[in-house]
């Protein structure tokens, strides 16, 4: 089985901002392995020479002109939504200690 | 159970048209099925019926003067579509109390056709998910049998066709979560080409791979209602600029001739005895329609499944990285930002769509990133030129939905590996960008729908759906819809 580790997996989720209890590391731990461990079968494809697919219908991208767009509801109605604002502004705690 | 109920939505068109019922009455009735049966199935997240009763009216005044396809008939939207004014949850409790400021294109175009939106339909968290048990909301329940799954992540959508509680519903289709779950509740279900339908306003979940798709209860309401929301999108530029022909008027002409590529390896991935009998069925009525089945070859199939569990987390840890609680949605408050993004993340996201930001960020990290997504990428492109070879020879595809008929509820969530296993044959769909629709085909001996896909080239979803058609009229199955009217409340 691919050996992915306790330390790989608090790794990983500090890049992701998620945090887990241990027992969730533990769960998260052995199913991670036991995925990677299944997609390992990949290796036995031979893709020298092969293109990546990122898009499958890859057309030319469409332009348009760079022209103002009027949006209904302006500044008001973009904050409507947001856990805390000030004024105009999405507010999060402090970032400057 | 009121008749109408059971009517198809072409049918419907006709009674409102003839002026034989109202728009208003049809809605009164899916209201009263929805309220005896939600309580049982549990298919919806939130119920509009305000807003609906509000439609219904506006179109019955409309219909005195014309038509329009949609025009006073009440559907449901599986809740990945952004609704203006609508609490839009993704079956997440990340987006449990957001309501959007705009509407989706695809919603913006049923309103256009004069559909009546009575609800958002329950769905696995993030279409993450091949069994709805993943939702936020709580898991949804076969009609056919309430111990049972409907499918997923569209499990709401299929739940809600087959229920009776509307006459379609539109789902996504990622790696077949439309295809499966009209598979196991015995409806139609189309996810057409990807760039078919445009993607403005629905919640990403793997942008290369996501699609709209159309649950109905018969072909022809699918092709009916693919005229109305397919077509280029300015707001998404990967919509496909090819022009969308009129689907539901060149469904008649028969699939004499054609040629069904069956691939080998269809048949070598564990079906279930009852799957197989309805593949011998759908051989037999194809050919009584008049075409011929020809042995094809997809060779790189069973490395479909993890190509996909690369690439779909992938750009799932990616799209899935905006929900910070910052802007909108669910925030958990610190004094640290760091700690306000992961106490967030950590208590508005599920297991499985933790399971899936995991995976994808451990394959596009550092040191990782050509052994897996590179890779998967390059795998991605053998599975489609195998599908561009088999469509040399033949003009559909056919094949299984999925491996076996619904499971039971809790029998495949402890184990990931194997919820993902049974997407085997819908997968392939997505990674090579083409079009599929599950159609039912008969019903295993434990009496739950059987389904049988098919397969077309790149837009030709005219194709796709004159075979459907002519299968379904070919194999004319008399569905008796589950009742579900007696008191026997659900178990769980």
């Amino acid at each position: 089985m691919k050996k992915i580790g306790r330390e790989e997996v608090l790794k990983i989720a500090k890049l992701a901002r998620l945090e887990f209890n241990d027992e969730e590391i533990e769960t998260f731990t052995y199913q991670l392995s036991s995925i990677l461990d299944y997609v390992e079968k990949l290796n036995e494809v031979d893709t020298s020479g092969v293109e990546p697919t990122f898009y499958t219908f890859a057309t030319e991208t469409p332009f348009r002109e760079d022209e103002e767009l009027k949006t209904e509801g302006g500044e008001k109605l973009a904050l409507r939504e947001a856990p805390s604002v000030h004024k105009k502004f999405f507010k999060v705690p402090k970032v400057i200690k | 159970m009121n008749e109408v109920l059971k009517k198809n939505l072409h049918e419907i068109r006709e009674l409102l048209d003839k002026k034989e019922i109202s728009s208003p009455e049809i809605l009164q009735a899916c209201l009263e099925r929805i309220e005896k049966v939600e309580p049982k199935l549990n298919a919806l997240i939130t119920i509009t019926e305000d807003i609906a009763g509000a439609q219904a009216n506006e179109a019955q005044k409309k219909i005195e003067k014309g038509t329009s396809p949609l025009l006073g008939i009440p559907i449901t939207l599986k809740d990945i579509f952004v609704t203006k004014d609508i609490r839009t949850t993704c079956g997440s409790r990340m987006l449990e109390n957001y309501i959007p400021q705009y509407d989706g294109t695809v919603v913006e175009k049923v309103i256009m056709s004069g559909a009546v939106i009575i609800g958002k339909n329950n769905m696995d968290e993030f279409a993450m998910g091949s069994s709805n048990e993943n939702s936020y909301f709580g898991p949804v329940r076969n009609p056919w049998d309430l111990e049972r799954v409907p499918g997923g992540s569209s499990g709401g959508s299929a739940a809600s066709v087959a229920g009776l509680e509307c006459y379609a519903s539109l789902g996504t289709d990622t790696g077949g979560s439309v295809r499966q779950p009209a598979g196991f509740c015995g409806v139609v279900g189309l996810k057409p080409t990807y760039g078919r339908i445009s993607r403005y306003g629905i919640i990403a979940f793997a942008s290369s791979l996501d699609q709209v798709g159309i649950l109905t209860r018969c072909v022809k309401d699918c092709a009916i209602i693919l005229e109305v929301v397919a077509g280029y999108d300015p707001r998404d530029s990967t919509s496909s600029p090819i022009p969308v022909p009129p689907y539901s008027k060149l469904l008649d002409e028969g699939i004499k001739g054609w040629k069904i590529g069956l691939p080998v390896e269809f048949l070598s991935e564990g079906l279930e005895e009852d799957v197989l009998k309805g593949i011998e069925r759908a051989k037999e009525v194809l050919k009584e329609a008049g075409a011929e089945i020809v042995d094809v070859s997809l060779p790189h199939l069973p490395y479909a499944v993890s190509v996909y569990y690369i690439i779909a987390p992938s750009e799932a840890s990616s799209n899935l990285a905006r929900y910070d609680g910052v802007r909108y949605g669910l925030r958990v408050n610190s004094s640290d930002l760091i700690e306000m993004y992961m106490k967030t993340r950590a208590q508005g996201f599920g297991p499985e769509v933790k399971r899936r930001i995991m995976l994808g960020t451990y394959a596009l990290s550092a040191g990782y990133y050509d052994a897996y997504y590179l890779k998967a990428q390059k795998v991605r492109t053998l599975i489609k030129k195998d599908f561009e070879k088999a469509f040399e020879k033949v003009d559909i595809i056919m094949g299984p939905v999925s491996p076996t008929t619904a499971f039971k509820i809790g029998e495949k969530t402890s184990d990931p590996l194997q919820m993902y296993l049974s997407d085997i044959f819908t997968i392939p769909v997505n990674l090579a960008g083409l079009g599929g629709i599950s159609v039912p085909v008969g019903f295993d001996r434990k009496g739950l729908p059987v389904g049988i896909q098919f397969i077309c080239k790149p837009y030709r979803e005219d194709e796709l759906l004159r075979c459907a058609y002519h299968f379904e009229k070919t194999n004319a199955l008399k569905i008796e819809w589950p009742s579900l009217e007696d008191a026997s409340p659900s178990q769980k």
